[in-house]
């Protein structure tokens, strides 16, 4: 499904990702762990299409296309879908107006017609209780005051109605509390599929007690250092990242 | 200059009236001596009416036209009483008054001057401050008519009554002068829009307002004049103690357009400013507001917005004059401008002016452009760029629009809105 070979990127001439490689098959998951600033987020948001970011070596292949070259709309209509690591307020736009938009706006480019009206308000308030969030969150502004978690839970509650292909996780487990996490973890769980991969980036185990990766890896100073099976989560969280960075340096 | 005082004196109401006619000779001699402000003065600084002076509009008013009745009928308002002012002055025929509560008088000024003398000479020309501009001086002397509530005590308005301003012709001069007088514990809901013909004219209006104790007004003003248009509105207000007095102002019009909102608040009167405009092309929006906390415990809030395209400027100077004797004075005033094009232009200028020493007051300016971040966000849920863009802007815009209950009116102001967003093929967004 998403194929990164060799990717280079740079943030105003600093060089933050160093050549990262990654294949991503559907069905899967990927964790990706890794000191904070070491481009987790730079990633993500390449894969999203952010501006601000110079691909200066390398390609992404999404559903054997060409992702770099696609407007980031056009991303999230082919399936890409980002949970943000810092969700952004945006004052005067409801919660279910954008949600009807972002649906509307990929369904139409696979050629379906616009949600109904009725269908789309029992859609929606399925997904709100299988996620424990308030109704009234529908009809606030996007993220407006919501607190850290409640805005990491509305980021899932996008991801379930638009039930995107490729679904990224920056850091959403980050700032949940305990049940709040089990929450999310179930919502991110029922839309496991064979058709749907995950690519998580988190820095800690607990997320992972509920999403069992298929595979994790560490990012370093820009570049992949060290990938494994669900074992080296546990392995990382006991030692932390010190003897992967003195391997990097050697090798 | 012709903008001016070419008046065919006879033909103004209340000729007969000797205090009247002083009225108008002292606001003449002022006029005559001093013309139209200019930016030497503070409160002018931002505007220049240089343009407007090398006009000709002619204060003789032709016979309405077909134009003015389709304008009119675009007005049209459900759940609203009517008074309708064509080419500045009433028309009967279009307006629309029955069922008023007992004792409530909507009339003309011309007619005013005739059957009420006593209570027009009583408070004409007894709302402004001391500073009196060529605008105000120009208005004096030469209102054509306008016109006249008043709401006995305890007597409160359930529907808004809208005063429906509208010009038939190019090259005229509208000058009309109102009165709000609302006694002891009435109520009322006053909306005036401005439109007309497109073509270049000038209109002039000011409505004085006097609030009794603890007596209640909302205004809203809907500036929706011609692109070609000039406009001076002024509404300067006398609050008694407990009085309260909200406006909600939508500036969309108009090449050129000042919109002056004065207020003098007595002991625990309240104020409340809201205002929204939209500039595009060479749009220039003028908003002076003038608060006086003169007496203890009085309160102000005070919230503009300006979405300013192209090579539109927009201009707020919000001035806030805390008296000695104001103590326990609460005073929030914020002013936020969203820039859309490097022509475009913002000048914002709060002026605090505090006199006592136990008050709150607060005061912010930003003057930014759209968050790019939140445009991204929204590409990145599916919304191509311009929509994200168009989306932000409105919720910016509609959060004034929101603040209006009155349902029929809240449509019509909405789609006011959304008409200045061509490309906004979106239905409301906060729902
Ligand atoms: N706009 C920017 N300008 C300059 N440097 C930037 C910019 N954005 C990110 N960086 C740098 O890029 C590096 C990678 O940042 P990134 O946010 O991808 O890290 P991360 O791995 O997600 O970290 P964390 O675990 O703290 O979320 C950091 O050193 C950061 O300071
Ligand atoms: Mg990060």
């Amino acid at each position: 499904m998403l194929s990164i070979k060799n990717l280079t990127v740079n943030i105003n001439e600093k060089v933050i990702l160093n050549g990262i490689n990654l294949e991503v098959n559907a069905g899967e998951i990927h964790a990706i762990m890794g000191p904070n600033g070491s481009g987790k987020s730079t990633l993500s948001h390449v894969l999203s299409g952010k501006p601000g970011y110079q691909i200066t070596g390398g390609t992404i292949q999404y559903k054997g296309k060409n992702l770099v070259d696609m407007a980031p709309e056009i991303r999230a209509r082919e399936g890409v879908f980002l949970a943000f690591q810092y969700p952004v307020e945006i004052p005067g736009v409801s919660n279910v107006y954008l949600l009807k938009a972002a649906l509307n706006a990929v369904r139409k480019h696979q050629g379906l017609d616009e949600v109904d009206a009725m269908d789309f308000l029992s859609l929606v308030k399925a997904k709100i209780k299988t996620l424990d969030m308030d109704e009234k969150f529908l009809y606030r502004a996007v993220n407006e005051g919501f607190s850290g978690g409640e805005k990491k839970r509305n980021e899932i509650l996008q991801m379930a109605i638009l039930e995107p292909a490729l679904c990224i996780l920056d850091e959403t487990d980050s700032g949940l509390d305990i049940d709040a996490l089990k929450v999310v973890a179930e919502g991110i769980n029922a839309l496991r599929s064979s058709e749907r991969a995950f690519i998580m980036v988190t820095h800690y185990q607990r997320l992972l007690d509920y999403i069992k990766p298929d595979y994790v890896h560490v990012l370093a100073h820009g570049q992949i250092v060290k990938s494994g099976g669900a074992d080296l989560a546990l392995a990382l969280e006991k030692e932390g990242y010190g003897w992967l960075e003195q391997g990097q340096v050697s090798a | 200059m012709s903008t001016g005082l070419s008046l065919d004196a006879a033909s103004l109401p209340g000729q007969s009236l000797p205090w009247l006619q002083d009225f108008r000779a002292d606001a003449r001699v002022q006029y005559v001596a001093e013309g139209l402000p200019t930016v030497r003065s503070e409160e002018w600084r931002y505007t220049s009416l240089a343009s407007l002076q090398k006009k000709t509009f002619t204060a003789v008013a032709p016979a309405a036209s077909n134009q003015v009745a389709d304008y009119h009928s675009q007005q049209l308002l459900a759940d609203t009483w009517r008074i309708v002012l064509v080419n500045g002055q009433v028309d009967q025929r279009l307006s629309m008054l029955e069922g008023l509560p007992e004792g409530v008088r909507v009339m003309s000024m011309a007619a005013a001057l005739v059957e009420h003398e006593a209570l027009i000479h009583r408070y004409l020309g007894h709302a402004m401050a001391a500073i009196k501009h060529g605008f105000i001086a120009l208005n004096s002397a030469g209102f054509s008519d306008g016109v006249v509530v008043h709401v006995p005590a305890g007597t409160v308005l359930d529907k808004p009554i809208h005063c429906v301003h509208s010009v038939s012709h190019a090259e005229l001069m509208v000058n009309t002068r109102s009165l709000l007088i609302i006694e002891e514990n009435a109520s009322l809901q006053w909306l005036e829009s401005y439109g007309g013909i497109d073509a270049e004219y000038l209109s002039v209006a000011i409505t004085e307002v006097f609030l009794a104790e603890n007596a209640k007004l909302i205004a809203y003003k809907q500036q929706t004049e011609s692109s070609h248009a000039y406009h001076f509105a002024g509404m300067y207000c006398k609050q008694a103690p407990y009085s309260c007095f909200t406006q909600h102002h939508f500036a969309l019009g108009g090449v050129l357009a000042r919109s002056e909102t004065h207020t003098e608040l007595a002991t625990a009167a309240e104020c409340e400013l809201n205002g929204l405009y939209l500039g595009a092309g060479r749009q220039h929006l003028d908003h002076h507001t003038q608060i006086t906390h003169a007496q203890p415990h009085s309160i102000s809030r005070e919230y503009y917005k300006g979405v300013l395209n192209e090579r539109s400027r927009g201009v707020f100077q919000g001035r806030i004059i805390v008296e000695q004797q104001a103590q326990k004075t609460s005073s929030m005033m914020a002013n936020r401008n969203l820039l859309l094009s490097e022509h475009a232009e913002a000048d914002s200028k709060p002026q605090l002016e505090i006199y006592a020493d136990d008050v709150k007051c607060s005061h912010g300016v930003t003057v930014g452009q759209l968050d790019e971040k939140s445009v991204f966000y929204l590409q990145s849920r599916g919304l191509d760029e311009a929509s994200a863009r168009n989306i932000l802007i409105f919720a910016f815009a509609n959060e004034m629009v929101e603040k209006i209950s009155h349902r029929p009116l809240h449509a019509a102001l909405l789609t006011a809105v959304l008409t200045r967003f061509p490309k906004l093929a979106i239905q409301p967004v906060v729902g």
